[in-house]
Formats: structure tokens, sequence, C-alpha cells
């Protein structure tokens, strides 16, 4: 299935979840968090949270801020 | 000097500042050093594996030892605020939140609608809320209402350093909201500004920019601390009222040279 990972287009396996697909995209440790669709999707969610194709997953991490 | 109170918690410094914009991540690390600051901003953004910027934060995050405020920047629906602000209290174990719902782009005028829909939502959720607004007492009183124990009115745009660009307005948010903590955010450029919004019995100024693109800024966050201890200790001093005319401080009673005539009375 095709999704897009902060605005890009990527593969992951169908039924694959959130914990899989950062797993292949190589986002490790604890620094950053995950919205599917908009929404927030909560650490502990990460195994069984599974995005359907198409779906929007936007991976963010700490920066400087005002 | 007395301390400042936010949603239970005790500062010593008046000055809260942000973390982008800077040079370097050493001159910013060095100027928040310099500025006294207990609390500072920050902000969430889309990153790759490979980029470093989320661990260099975080690490700095932890060696500073101050109170996190991350920001909702960017955000200009009820929707991506909630969102953004679940994602920032994760990564950040804080439920501290600088809320920014803007409404336009040219301005970065805050959408007071958005702000107090936002706002209640995020209190229901637990969130500390320190909302970015303008100066209007109603949409003020409607954030009190909701449930935000501190406000955060603007004195002029982001970025502007035009300073306070509407004293009445302000003015009337300091007497009007007497026991809320008014925290200016946004628009300072110069010390003297900040002074004088402590002057005006604001209980803290925000501010990035005025100490982020200074030529020096480490100095202009020394400089930036004084300024906002100065105006604290005038307001608790209590400043003379203005007059019309001119008043001598130097007793006239002895002046030399002075006479008064015998038979007019007249000065010569």
């Amino acid at each position: 299935m095709q999704l897009l990972v902060n605005g890009e287009t990527v593969t992951a396996k169908e039924g694959d979840t959130v914990a899989a697909i950062l797993e292949q995209l190589g986002y490790r440790g604890e620094t950053f968090a995950v919205a599917c669709n908009g929404d927030f999707v909560p650490r502990g969610s990460y195994d069984e949270t599974r995005p359907n194709s198409g779906d929007s997953l936007d991976i963010v991490a700490p920066v400087v801020g005002g | 000097m007395e301390k400042l109170k936010l949603y239970g918690k005790e500062f010593d410094s008046r000055l809260l500042v942000g973390t982008a914009l800077y040079p370097s991540p050493a001159i910013m690390r060095e100027s928040v050093a310099a500025s006294g600051a207990e609390i500072i901003t920050l902000s969430l953004r889309r990153q790759s594996p490979e980029q470093q910027q989320g661990k260099m934060i975080w690490d700095y995050i932890r060696e500073s030892g101050c109170q996190l405020l991350p920001n909702t920047a960017g955000c200009k629906t009820p929707k991506e605020v909630i969102a953004l602000a679940e994602m920032s209290r994760e990564i950040f174990t804080t439920d501290w939140l600088k809320l920014e719902v803007i409404g336009d782009d040219y301005n970065l005028q805050p959408d007071p609608f958005g702000l107090v829909e936002a706002a209640r939502e995020l209190v229901k959720r637990g969130f500390k809320v320190l909302p970015y607004c303008t100066d209007d007492l109603v949409v003020c009183r409607k954030l009190l209402d909701v449930g935000c124990e501190v406000l955060m009115p603007w004195g002029s745009p982001i970025g502007t350093g035009r300073g306070l660009m509407n004293k009445y307005n302000l003015q009337t948010l300091r007497e009007r909201l007497p026991d809320t903590p008014l925290i200016i955010d946004a628009g300072i450029g110069a010390p003297s500004q900040a002074t004088e919004a402590m002057e005006m019995g604001f209980d803290a100024v925000l501010l990035n920019t005025a100490v982020a693109k200074a030529q020096n800024p480490v100095l202009m966050a020394e400089a930036f601390r004084l300024a906002v201890e100065s105006g604290r200790a005038a307001r608790n001093a209590g400043l003379m009222l203005k007059r019309q005319t001119a008043s001598p401080s130097t007793p006239t009673l002895d002046m030399p040279f002075w006479q008064q005539t015998a038979s007019s009375g007249e000065e010569v």
C-alpha cells in the first residue's frame, strides 16, 4: 500500500502497523511523535494502529521555536 | 523581587525566551543562559530519521533545566492545534502549551474564535494553556472563561519589533484583569520596550527575535534581563504622576541673587 509520510509517498505492506512502518523508515528512540490523518497516535498505540492505503502520516520531532 | 507564579509554579525570572533564529545552537544556549530565563519556547516539525536537529534540541532540553513551553506555531485550526499539542505533550512530557492559532498570514494575528475553541478543548484534556492572543479585552475574558489561567497578549505582530502598539488596550487589560498573570508576547524589539511593559504592570515578557537577531545575541539577552528586572522594580516602586507644567526639583528657597523691591514687591 502507499502512504504519505511527511508529504512524501512511501510504500508499505498491507496491514503494517505504525510500529512496523516506523521501523522500516528508520525512526528510533523517543524524540518523535506521530499523527495519522491529522489525529495524534499515542506511542502506546503504535503496535495496534494499522494505517490504510492512502493515509497520511506526520512524524514530528523537536525544533527551535518562538 | 517577588516570584512569578504561573499554573502553580514559581519562577524568579520574568523573561521568557524563544529558541529560534539564533546564529548557532551554541549562541542560543549562551543567550538563554544570559537572559536568566527559566521558561523557553520550542516547537515540533516534520523530520526524517536522518535529520539530527531533533536530537540536538532534545539534548539541550535535558541539560537546560528550564520549564518547557512548546508552541503550536503555524496551526490555523483547532484540529491541528489539538494534534500538535498531544504530540508535544508526549515528547516534552509537559502539559504546558503556548497556544497559537493563526488567523492571518500577513501579520500572524491570532484567530480569536479558533483560539477560544481550541483553548476550551485543551483545558478539558488537561493542558495548562498559555494563549498568544490579541489585546482585545472580550477575547481575553472568553479565554479565562474556558479555563486559561495565564494570557499572553501581543505587544505587536511577531517579529516586527514595534513594541507596545496599542497601549490603551494593554492598559485596559491590566486594569480590568488585575489578578490574571499577563505576559506580553511578541513584538518586543528593544529592552526599553520590555521595561515599559513591566512598568505598566505586566507580569512578564516573552520574546525571541529581538535577542536572536541582535548583532550580539548574548549581550542583548543580558540587556533584556536587566530591562525586565528594572521595569518590575519601577512598577513596584510606584511611578510618579505625569504633570503638564514644569516643577523645579532644586529648592527655590534661599536662591542667591534674588531680591524683592521695597516699593512694588516685584522681583528684580
